[in-house]
């Protein structure tokens, strides 16, 4: 069946397979990644959301081979065909920083107290660049403070980070995050230790940049919201488990998952004023404490009988790629999306 | 105006420069190191040379008076400066190395190899230092060099105890994780991203270990481990004068010396905390 030329009909850069990560304790392996399946092409954003804890981040650690000591990863990932699970700890240390770049949450903590911000950037730069030498290093450290629009940059790489407002020390990170020119860029909830305004400066800056290089972009977030402006597909992540992942305007107009639905219901609205937000009732479950079936049952308003004995398959709806996990996805009624909540 | 003056002052130095026992003690090492510096021209008379009558009290001629064999208290005390400070400054630098190497491997490679470290500090630190080092001073025979050897096994694992908490620590910190996912390798990240900010508790364990080291290196050669006669080292001086229990001066003097430096090196050591560790203050 011919598609659009979405950037999904791209070859994908990352391939994730039935992704499993769990942590040893007490002699058993507690899962708290439980079979991702992602892909992600070249020149994509894709978000992915879900409460902390849900496994949305350690399950991207994971996939680079940056999981703690004691975690269990089974499954596959490929980049551009390439396993990386098992791949020896040397090559994948060429490939991250390089091929594959990381933005962490903390800005703050993030850099090196100990070391000024150019030497940073240029030690990003000549690791992966041996041939470099301090010459051209310093100038391209110029060029990518620039590129993230950080000012005075000559004077700037001489600083330390405790000089930089949390602010700049995001933009720095993504400055060496890009200095080895990466097809991906996995941003961990890029923007949640920063202030408001300055977080819509750095998403704005992160998806030009994605455009201008031609990134594929995974945004890890807890906020839908962030990922409405900027993600081009969504995985809606539960309890270690994409529960609906769909285009990002086909998430917004028809959520197909009543966790999808209670996340969007939950987006606090500027045209309403007054009332109580929205919130989904209980809690996520504690690792290794799942119950069977839908994760999601004990707090799912649709739940039945078959929700609490049966995992749900995953249902496709309509042809672009729109795939929720629930069983009554094709049931659930129709979603209004302009009041984002069901239609009565 | 008293307020704002403070908290002008207040930021690089001002609350250890503001400190008397800093200062106490900054002047009493800095007078030391003069003396270890220049000695042969500050002493009035030769260390080793009979220069008057034996056993004199204190008098103008002889501040410190003179010892069994007529030598000059307070130009010997004055020469084992000589010996102290260096062996002090030898062991304490040598046990920072091989301890804050041993802790940092130790730190960043708990498994096999780092318990193996910890395994061997937590013997050795289960040894009150004095008879361990006695042990191992016996058994190389006596001289300052082998003294050195001795204190130098005995206080290492100071260090590398301290080092693998302070490696333990900083080695989960998110700009180590941000240089793994960059790509960087086990020693870069080790001695670019984890070591320059461990520091802090070493040095000031250091400067403090100073004064105990000398301490050491005294009771050592008090008990005839260290120093050999005629050497004007302070400890073996002490003992010299503990056979003419009644004549104090001969012990007076090194006692002296050895109580100044111990405290100097102390106070410093409680400034240099302060400046490093702003709750303390």
């Amino acid at each position: 069946m011919m598609q659009f030329s979405s950037p999904a009909s791209h070859p994908p850069l990352l391939r994730v397979r039935d992704l499993r990560v769990g942590f040893r304790k007490h002699g058993q392996v507690l899962e708290a990644v439980r079979g991702i399946d992602l892909d992600i092409a070249r020149g994509e954003v894709l978000g992915i959301v879900g409460e902390s804890g849900s496994g949305k981040s350690i399950g991207m650690l994971a996939a680079l081979g940056l999981a703690p000591p004691n975690a269990v990863v089974s499954g596959s990932v490929q980049y551009l065909g390439e396993e990386l699970l098992t791949k020896p700890r040397r090559e994948m240390r060429r490939i991250r920083g390089a091929k594959i770049a990381m933005i962490f949450q903390d800005p703050l903590s993030s850099l090196n107290p100990t070391m000024r911000v150019g030497d940073q950037i240029i030690e990003a730069l000549r690791l992966h660049q041996p041939q470099m030498n301090a010459r051209q290093a310093t100038q391209r450290a110029l060029e990518l403070l620039e590129l993230v629009s950080i000012p005075q940059p000559d004077r700037r790489l001489r600083q330390f980070p405790h000089e930089f407002s949390g602010g700049m020390r995001q933009r720095v990170m993504i400055a060496m995050a890009v200095a080895n020119g990466p097809d991906l860029l996995i941003a961990d909830e890029p923007t949640t230790a920063l202030d408001v305004t300055v977080q819509s400066q750095i998403m704005r800056m992160l998806r030009e940049l994605q455009a201008k290089l031609g990134l594929g972009l995974v945004l890890i977030t807890h906020d839908l919201g962030v990922l409405a402006g900027h993600a081009n597909r969504v995985a809606v992540v539960y309890s270690g488990q994409v529960v609906e992942q769909a285009d990002v305007f086909d998430l917004f107009q028809n959520p197909r998952h009543p966790y999808t639905r209670g996340l969007i219901a939950s987006i606090p609205k500027l045209t309403e004023s007054g009332g109580r937000l929205y919130s989904i009732a209980g809690s996520p479950p504690a690792l290794g404490r799942f119950p069977p079936g839908c994760a999601f049952h004990p707090r799912c308003e649709r739940a039945g009988d078959i929700c609490q004995q049966l995992a749900p398959p995953k249902t496709t709806i309509g042809g672009s790629g729109h795939v929720s996990a629930c069983h009554f996805a094709n049931a659930l009624p129709e979603w209004d999306s302009a009041e984002a909540r069901v239609k009565e | 105006m008293i307020a704002t003056a403070r908290l002008y002052l207040r930021k690089p130095f001002a609350g250890t420069l503001a400190s008397p026992m800093l200062l106490f003690g900054v002047a009493v090492i800095l007078f030391w190191i003069v003396v270890t510096l220049f000695a042969d021209h500050i002493a009035p008379y030769e260390p080793f040379e009979m220069v008057a009558r034996r056993l004199q009290p204190p008098s103008w001629q002889h501040w410190f008076g003179t010892d069994a064999l007529g030598r000059d208290v307070l130009s010997r005390t004055l020469h084992g400066a000589r010996h102290s400070l260096p062996i002090a400054l030898v062991v304490v630098i040598f046990s920072v190395v091989l301890g804050s190497a041993a802790g940092a491997i130790a730190g960043y490679r708990d498994g096999l190899v780092g318990s193996a470290i910890m395994r061997l500090v937590d013997v050795t630190l289960s040894f009150p230092p004095m008879l361990l080092a006695m042990a191992v001073a016996a058994s190389l025979g006596p001289g300052l060099g082998n003294a050195a050897l001795a204190m130098i096994a005995v206080w290492w694992p100071v260090y590398a105890r301290l080092m693998r908490a302070q490696v333990l620590e900083v080695r989960e910190r998110e700009h180590v994780e941000a240089a793994i996912a960059g790509g960087a390798g086990n020693a870069r990240i080790l001695l670019k991203h984890i070591l320059p900010l461990c520091w802090t508790p070493i040095l000031i364990s250091a400067t403090m270990d100073l004064g105990q080291v000398i301490l050491l290196a005294a009771s050592l050669s008090f008990i005839g481990l260290g120093a050999t006669p005629p050497t004007p080292e302070w400890g073996s001086m002490i003992s010299d004068g503990a056979a003419f229990f009644y004549n104090w001066w001969i012990a007076f003097g090194p006692g002296l010396a050895i109580v100044s430096v111990v405290l100097g090196f102390n106070f410093i050591g409680d400034g240099v905390r302060d400046y490093f560790d702003p709750r303390s203050r």
